[in-house]
């Protein structure tokens, strides 16, 4: 084992393999940087290139790539507020608010030491791991898998803020939507309301980008101003590399959980940030600074998703079971360079693995370094006016977003979820929870129905489940104790709002009814099904409509104390825009309406000249050359990538030629 | 040469087609083709790193090497709504120029065999260049003391489990195999793709799975030679003629039709059976068709054809193919339509049938 190690490393060690490394490396780093876009879309620049290449040079690529996303999915977090990937959402709770107070140095160094902590880690634990994983890996079944669903949704407790009422009710609202498409039980599909795009349920970086981009470009807009108001960085890049050491057992646990997230095939890693974040927050004696820029609340998140991809890598290669979109792409890269994962990996083909593992290594190294030499200037965008930052943003999201189905529904979703994100945020309904019970709606489900099918309700006594369900009381319990002087273990992920007054409580009633009709309407559609395919949106529906009433009930009765009463609008900013978010969610719906016009790039184009005239205020010779620069971009995105734009009218009418068609 | 001339020639080139003899108009209409300096867009309804994406990507290449003026062939995924998005964007939008090519899968043809509402193609309409088959081994653990499929009786009281990834899913074709052999199994659905099948396997959970040829000689064979599993037989493939023979992959295995008769002493017969047969059809013997749009002139699809018994001829294909085409014989050229017929048509009283088994055992609504 030693000397195969040995032999890969090498092996890997050429000016060739290791030119195709740093290829792979710094695609990475740029698909990385650009929020929403992932592994998916970066593997699958590289895919028609590895044809014809030889395994070493293309495997040190395509893991060059993968190593990095997570690390350099950080700016976005950190420096905009906006998750850069669905893996560095949690990032972004304490990153930001760092961010603003001038800290972004500190924030970027702790997060991208962390990275580097957890990168190698995973490394390591494919290098040893994988040799001995099987036995490990199937003793996860469904009802084990199913208990560690629960365990994740456990994490809304944490994530709750001051009243977990509206925080279940959130995360119940998130599961609702999460069981929109076809039941995992019987295939019938739900609240899909007859329509193709529905079938396969909302996409999560959809989701994920509405809920947290949309808002956050919203409400920068508002501000007027550039993010950061410092024009530096500010210091301590070595004080966050120290505050990285001085958390090394923090960082080193969520490792840990990243790795061990990655490697259990099912789960999925699109939670592990959260649940990491959850973790320190639990494990924490002073909980005051979470959510307003505690630099623990960096480290977890960053080690764990990084640490993630090597042990995602465990179950890739051992069953040729992908654990997520971006190691889908990566299996089919393995199969057209003619390899079959499967048992092998940790035998025969061990040296792949290696290879593997060594390239996972060397990658984060390069990648570490090459973001901190690129921080400074990156990190410049900060002080720039947001307003000439917008629209290069939602041209991002909305490119990110139509990757998904590649069509005009994608953005229109895109604008829902935008909606949904910024009310949820004005009210102060915990998103994290949502996202939480979103991801793990469709896993609930389908590990709870197939544990009673394949074992019956006698499940609940496998001792791996029992353990399980133990670990998450002791992290509900160890969450939920207070301390004398403290308002409780949860934290506000929604920052906090001045109580509303008497005859300003409408809108938060209004919100709280809406989600309400939300929960019935799910109650009701599930009649329409059998029980095998209704029960568990009924569930959740029922669940949703008790914890709506609890948390909404005291403020409807006129009770203002209650820790549910919270609107962010109730104070008047300094700086405000006429008509406030509802007129940056026109400029949004605006372009969404001009691709159902004249489709994607035209839109775009228009979008750009249209919004730098009239809310950046430039000059006709800045708004020109902006508008080329990002048509320049999209069009060399979009061609590298073979797409098509999402068509409108125009398109359904006229055949034009590409990059109009 | 622009669009417009080229379609004019085209234009000609049919009147000459039905004017002339068959072979004689072929030859002449194929020099006429040329995509020199032009890009093909392969439409594939799945997103990226899925089979047929694989598959796509990997003919590409050789694809553009062999059409008339070399080409340049890209692969364009269209994902969502279970492939029926993509196929009905394909059909509604490509122009019948050459430049537009469809791959579908089994997945895309099962909607449209079973008559869902939402299905806007129709194959009937479209114009296939290329059928790749795949095939599959169905197995069981060794605990049961089976040792091949004539002992398979001893197994009829018990309930088997079977780890499904839905009613309406390529996982049809496995329902249907086992309800025409008479086993007991129970379909335990939501499973995300066949490796999550074969994991329930090794876990325990389920007692009867199938892997892909590829899947299969990679992790179950040795689970076989750790004496854990037992194949039971393949799939198999059809000939020229529409029989089932053995898969080249596992010439020692018998084929679903001689394991029928291992178990029962007779051939399979009646609706169950010619249901089986389409969709055994559609979702592995010619799997995966690549198509030109309706309306595309003879000689271009001719040209395709071509292009593609070229491609599969070519020395450097072969080399290469491994898992991605396995052993399977490529139809192409003559070869074509039949499998083509066989992937995309159903008897309309097993399709009754079939409809009406799923919407009564398992809550399938049409």
């Amino acid at each position: 084992m030693l000397e195969t190690l040995l032999l890969a490393l090498t092996n890997l060690m050429t000016l060739q393999h290791m030119g195709f490394m740093g290829l792979g490396v710094v695609l990475g780093l740029a698909v990385g940087i650009l929020p929403g876009l992932g592994g998916i879309v970066g593997l699958s620049l590289l895919l028609p290139f590895i044809y014809g290449m030889d395994q070493t040079s293309a495997l040190a690529m395509l893991i060059g790539l993968v190593a990095v996303i997570p690390t350099s999915d950080t700016f976005a977090s950190v420096l905009m507020g906006i998750p850069g990937s669905t893996a560095s959402q949690a990032t972004v709770l304490d990153g930001f608010p760092l961010s603003k107070q001038g800290q972004a140095a500190r924030a970027l160094a702790a997060a991208f030491s962390a990275s580097l902590l957890g990168g190698l880690f995973g490394a390591l634990v494919l290098t040893g791991f994988v040799v001995i994983a099987r036995p490990l890996i199937l003793s996860f079944s469904s009802p084990e898998l199913f208990a560690l669903t629960v365990f994740g949704l456990s994490m809304v407790g944490v994530l709750s803020g001051s009243n977990l009422a509206k925080g279940i009710a959130t995360a119940a609202l998130g599961l609702a939507c999460g069981t929109i498409g076809a039941a995992p039980a019987t295939g019938e599909y739900r609240m899909e309301f007859g329509s193709l795009y529905l079938m396969d349920g909302l996409p999560l970086v959809i989701v994920a980008l509405g809920l947290f981009a949309v808002p956050e470009i919203v409400d920068l807009l508002r501000s007027q101003s550039a993010i950061a108001k410092e024009a530096t960085l500010g210091k301590g890049w070595i004080e966050g590399v120290k505050d990285t050491w001085r958390e090394k057992w923090l960082a080193l646990r969520c490792s840990g959980l990243g790795a061990m997230v990655g490697a259990i095939p099912g789960l999925g890693g699109s939670v592990v940030d959260w649940i990491a974040y959850g973790h320190v927050v639990q494990t924490s004696k002073d909980r005051s600074r979470f959510g307003k820029g505690d630099i623990r609340g960096v480290i977890a998140p960053e080690s764990a998703n990084n640490a993630k991809e090597g042990g995602g890598l465990v179950p890739t290669l051992l069953f040729g079971i992908p654990g997520s979109g971006s190691m889908a792409v990566f299996l089919a890269g393995l199969i057209l360079l003619g390899l079959q994962p499967g048992p092998a990996m940790a035998d025969r083909n061990l040296e792949i693995t290696y290879t593997i593992v060594w390239s996972l290594a060397l990658a984060n190294v390069l990648g570490t370094v090459l973001c901190i030499v690129a921080a400074p200037g990156i990190a410049r965008l900060t002080t720039i006016r947001y307003a000439l930052i917008a629209p290069f943003m939602i041209m991002v999201i909305s490119f990110a977003a139509f990757q998904a189905t590649r069509s005009l529904y994608d953005l229109v979703a895109l604008l829902a979820m935008g909606v949904v994100g910024v009310l949820l945020k004005r009210f102060g309904w915990p998103r994290p929870a949502f996202l939480i019970g979103f991801v793990l709606a469709t896993q609930a489900e389908r590990y709870l129905y197939q544990a009673v099918q394949f074992s019956g309700w006698s499940f609940l006594n496998r001792p791996l489940v029992i353990a399980i369900i133990v670990l998450t009381v002791a992290s509900v319990w160890l969450g939920a104790r207070k301390r004398p002087g403290e308002a409780g273990g949860a934290v506000s992920t929604e920052g906090t709002a001045e109580l509303a007054q008497a005859g300003h409580v409408w809108p938060q009633l209004l919100f709280g009814a809406a989600v309400l009709a939300t929960f019935i309407f799910a109650f009701s559609e599930s009649f329409r099904l059998s029980m095998l395919g209704g029960v568990f949106p009924a569930t959740v529906a029922v669940v949703g409509v008790a914890a709506t009433i609890a948390a909404m009930a005291p403020l409807a009765m006129g009770r203002l104390g209650t820790s549910a009463n919270f609107d962010v609008e109730t104070t008047k900013r300094e700086n405000d825009v006429p008509g406030g978010a509802w007129a940056m969610i026109a400029w949004l719906a605006g372009f969404v309406g001009g691709v159902a016009v004249v489709g994607f790039f035209l839109s775009l184009v228009g979008f750009f000249v249209v919004f730098l005239k009239v809310v950046a205020k430039t000059s006709w010779i800045r708004t020109v050359i902006l508008t080329l620069t990002a048509a320049v971009f999209m069009l060399a995105l979009a061609r590298a990538l073979n797409l098509v734009f999402p068509g409108g009218l125009l398109q359904a009418g006229f055949d034009l030629p590409w990059p109009l068609r | 040469m622009t669009r417009i001339n080229r379609r004019h020639f085209i234009a000609a080139g049919s009147v000459a087609a039905t004017a002339s003899a068959f072979g004689l108009a072929r030859a002449r209409a194929q020099e006429g083709v040329n995509f020199a300096g032009q890009t093909i867009e392969w439409t594939i309804p799945f997103s990226e790193g899925g089979g047929s994406d694989v598959w796509a990507r990997f003919y590409a290449p050789y694809l553009g090497r062999h059409l008339p003026g070399g080409p340049n062939v890209i692969v364009r995924n269209v994902p969502g709504g279970g492939s029926i998005t993509g196929t009905n964007e394909f059909v509604a939008r490509a122009q019948p120029d050459g430049l537009s090519l469809l791959g579908t899968s089994g997945s895309t043809q099962f909607p449209f065999l079973l008559g869902d509402p939402r299905v806007q193609y129709d194959y009937a309409k479209l114009q296939p260049a290329l059928v790749s088959p795949t095939g599959g081994v169905v197995y069981i653990p060794a605990s049961f003391g089976v040792e091949d499929a004539a002992q398979l009786g001893q197994l009829t009281d018990r309930e088997l489990v079977y780890a499904s990834q839905g009613a309406t899913s390529l996982d049809l074709v496995p329902m249907l195999a086992f309800l025409v052999m008479g086993l007991n199994v129970r379909h335990v659905f939501g499973m995300t793709g066949r490796g999550d099948g074969r994991l329930a396997f090794e876990r325990g959970e389920a007692t009867i799975d199938y892997q892909t040829s590829s899947a299969y000689l990679t992790n179950v064979v040795p689970l076989v030679e750790a004496g854990d599993a037992v194949p039971l037989f393949s799939w198999g493939v059809l000939d020229g003629q529409g029989n089932v023979q053995r898969d080249p992959t596992f010439p020692d295995l018998p084929h679903f039709v001689e394991a029928y008769e291992m178990m029962h002493g007779s051939k399979p017969s009646g609706v169950e059976f010619d249901a089986y047969k389409a969709f055994f059809g559609s979702g592995f013997a010619a799997q995966k068709p690549a198509m030109l749009p309706e309306g595309t002139p003879p000689e271009i699809v001719a040209a395709y054809r071509k292009a593609f018994a070229d491609a599969v001829a070519d020395p450097d294909l072969q080399a290469n193919k491994g898992d991605v085409l396995g052993e399977y014989q490529q139809a192409v050229g003559e070869d074509v339509a039949g499998l083509y017929e066989v992937a995309t048509s159903i008897d309309p009283k097993a399709r009754e049938w079939v409809r009406q088994y799923l919407t009564e055992n398992h809550n399938v609504r049409f």
